[in-house]
């Protein structure tokens, strides 16, 4: 069962990649969504298997790399933490298939895309089954590539292809920390496998090392470079930039790489290398500063944003933010917790979102958009669900995750759990004020389209509205159906076993009151009081803009981080490049090298050409003083 | 009253044809210069060869001469022959226009 979780997506990508000219776009996409939902029902069965019958498995595949101490398997794991991933993972890209058929159904591309779609599939799924270090790089590195390929795939556009570049290159200042991360773990315990590393930590927690001259203790060095890696992944803030711009692919991709899966690897593998981070406080604090002012700051950018893709990308960036600093401050089932139910309604807003901009036709700006709920009802309920799902609105998924995260981070006790607990509320504010503001701009107010008629403006089609459903299902009840199971207090559950490691057991008391309330009753205030600003009266905001110029300035260009990453990085290592092509390379490589030597034998060939006139009697004479000199060298011998 | 041996005519011949020679190469007008010239060396082979046919007493070299009057005639011929066809097709026969030879 596990194999076939694993291969269905694989096979399903070789058919649509290889042969999808053959069996024609109508198949592959049918193949590949049928396949793939094949591997979402089985990985539902196994995750079952496992809540009931505590099942766990290690399948191994074959030995991938077996060199000297370096023994590698490529091998399914199958344990609470990666059951999670693979229902969630399997379950989001089957639904993105399905909806692709609709949403794709202009593009001449039909067969790549549904083929790239079920290969990162299989990529994700290697990831979450790994059970050693590398095969987990290798899934990594799989994602990142499909995610290149995905953004990129309306190659015609420039955006789309410098989007796809950027991605990638900023993932690989992520990807370059996590693989040196792995060198350490190789280079201390010898081993990459997850079991025996785990095992090995505690005999290592006070051995120091020497790195870039600074004593560092090895634990924390392997820590922080693991979680730099997981930062990339995770578009968290320094290394966030290539998130939003990554909204240039298609919307089936945003929701299923940039929303559900692949950006949550790194809150997976902070969770999955929970008993290496539990010995390590100094990370586990850096990862809680990091994960809050990711989701502070995104969720300030989300407010000024006009794009709808954008607007979700960078909720996206906020709430794994959110999942860090849970992680951070020890309640890695929180954010598992989390990344699950977040899957649902960021998935449900991106499809939602995509089935607006379809309506529009590839309108994305929500200035130009409104008024629209009466034409599109079903999409209007659906993002509606997901944005009160998303807000943490009583009851829906996101109520029981983010706040038990806010709740886990007031019980950690510490300074840093006491202001992570407070940026978490206000971004639970921030989070229903943008998300109102995209909704209400969206759908209410007037119509300000100008390039489309609204009568012209018509619901999607049943195919990207059935996978809405579900998740919308999803986002619903999925907080509260497993909330007990996940999360639940008091210990007697165990169902994360052994994946998930508590150095100290979590905090079982229950929090004051208003810390319980405040979020909800924050959220719920937002409602009307977005309504009055986005459409009620719809000056306020503008005029708040106006007299808070320099604020406003600040978050629509982003904090200024593109601006201030293109003068510190691309600027000089612009420079340094031109100084070695031009100076370097074609001033002194190519001028005492290749060029010279070219240029010596072209001017001494000019030369000799000249002896070629083409008078016969210079070619007569030349032999007559060839002959009188061979003569003479004879008579003199 | 010097005697004339056998030195003077090769110089004769010899004279005769480093004027050839150099009647070619020096040539920078006219293409018949250059038959001219070729006749020139003819025939200071031809003044060698009677020379030293009366120093060896042997006949062999004035028959060869003859042979050879008749062959550069025929030579002269063809050549005119050449060029008068050459001029028809080039309008020319400078020997400084004539360079196709050059690549």
């Amino acid at each position: 069962m596990e194999i076939a979780i694993l291969f269905l997506p694989l096979v399903a990508s070789i058919a649509a990649g290889f042969f999808g000219k053959f069996i024609g776009d109508r198949n592959s996409e049918i193949i590949t969504s049928v396949f793939v939902s094949a591997s979402s029902i089985l990985s539902f069965i196994l995750f079952y298997e496992v809540v009931v019958n505590s099942y766990e498995s290690n399948v191994v595949i074959a030995t991938w790399i077996n060199s000297g101490t370096l023994n590698v398997n490529w091998s399914i794991k199958v344990d609470p933490l990666s059951s999670v991933m693979l229902v969630v993972v399997t379950l989001v890209s089957s639904l993105v298939h399905i909806y692709s058929i609709g949403y794709m159904s202009h593009d001449p591309h039909k067969s790549r895309f549904m083929a790239y779609l079920s290969l990162f599939t299989f990529a994700m799924l290697t990831l979450v089954t790994a059970d050693n270090f590398l095969q987990l790089f290798f899934g990594w590195e799989g994602v990142g590539l499909c995610s290149y390929f995905l953004i990129g795939f309306w190659f015609k556009k420039d955006s789309a292809n410098a989007a796809a570049i950027k991605a990638f290159v900023v993932n690989r200042v992520g990807d370059f920390g996590f693989a040196l991360g792995i060198f350490l773990i190789f280079y201390l315990f010898g081993t990459v496998n997850y079991s025996e590393v785990f095992q090995q930590v505690p005999q290592i927690i006070n051995k120091e090392l020497l790195f870039l001259g600074i004593n560092i203790k090895a634990i924390d060095l392997i820590c922080i470079l693991l979680f730099i890696g997981a930062m990339g992944k995770s578009a968290q803030i320094l290394l966030h930039t290539w998130l939003p711009d990554a909204m240039e692919g298609p919307t089936p991709v945003s929701a299923l790489i940039h929303a559900a899966t692949m950006v949550t690897a790194g809150v997976f593998l902070v969770v999955r290398c929970s008993p290496i981070f539990e010995y390590s406080p100094l990370t586990l604090n850096i990862i809680t500063v990091v994960g809050m002012t990711t989701a502070f700051f995104a969720a300030t950018i989300a407010l000024v944003q006009t794009d709808i893709k954008k607007i979700i990308a960078y909720s996206t960036c906020s709430q794994l933010g959110y999942m860090f600093f849970a992680a951070g401050v020890g309640a890695y089932n929180v954010a598992m917790f989390h990344l699950f139910t977040h899957a649902f309604f960021k998935a449900l807003l991106f499809l939602g979102s995509g089935s607006v901009i379809h309506s529009f036709k590839d309108e994305q700006n929500i200035n130009q958009m409104g008024a629209v709920y009466k034409k599109l009802p079903y999409t209007w309920i659906l993002m509606i669900i997901g944005t009160l799902a998303l807000t943490g609105f009583p009851f829906l998924s996101g109520f029981y995750s983010k706040d038990a995260i806010i709740e886990f981070a007031y019980l950690k006790g510490n300074t840093t759990g006491y202001y992570a607990a407070g940026i978490g509320v206000l971004t639970a504010l921030l989070t229903s004020i943008y998300s109102w503001r995209l909704i209400f701009k969206t759908f209410h107010g007037t119509y300000n389209n100008n390039k489309v008629k609204i009568e012209e403006v018509h619901e999607s089609p049943l195919v990207m509205l059935i996978p809405l459903i579900i998740l919308a299902i999803g986002a619903i009840f999925a907080g509260f159906l497993f909330k007990d199971l996940f999360i639940g207090h008091g210990g007697e559950n165990n169902f994360w076993g052994q994946s998930i490691k508590f150095l100290n057991p979590l905090s079982t008391d229950h929090p004051p009151l208003w810390v319980i309330l405040i979020t909800p009753v924050l959220v719920l205030l937002s409602i009307p009081i977005s309504y009055y600003l986005f459409v009620k009266n719809k000056k306020l905001p503008n005029q708040f803009a106006q007299s808070n110029k320099p604020l406003y300035n600040f978050l629509v260009n982003k904090w200024y981080f593109d601006e201030l990453y293109d003068v510190i990085f691309i600027q000089s290592s612009k420079k340094i490049g031109l100084f070695f092509w031009k100076i370097m390379d074609i001033k002194i490589i190519d001028k005492f090298g290749p060029d010279g030597f070219s240029l010596i034998i072209k001017s001494l060939s000019l030369r000799a050409s000249k002896f070629q006139s083409g008078f016969i009697y210079q070619y007569a004479f030349m032999i007559l003083i060839g002959l009188s000199a061979l003569l003479t060298f004879l008579i003199l011998q | 009253m010097i005697d004339i041996g056998l030195g003077h005519y090769l110089t004769l011949g010899a004279i005769i044809f480093t004027i050839g020679i150099v009647g070619i190469f020096l040539n920078r007008k006219n293409i018949i210069v250059i038959l001219m010239s070729i006749e020139l060396i003819l025939l200071a082979v031809n003044i060698n060869l009677v020379a030293f046919s009366i120093f060896l007493n042997d006949i062999t070299g004035q028959i060869f001469t003859l042979f050879i009057l008749t062959v550069a005639a025929a030579e002269a011929a063809i050549g005119l022959a050449i060029i008068v066809v050459y001029y028809r097709n080039s309008s020319t026969i400078r020997v400084e226009e004539i360079n196709s030879l050059k690549g």
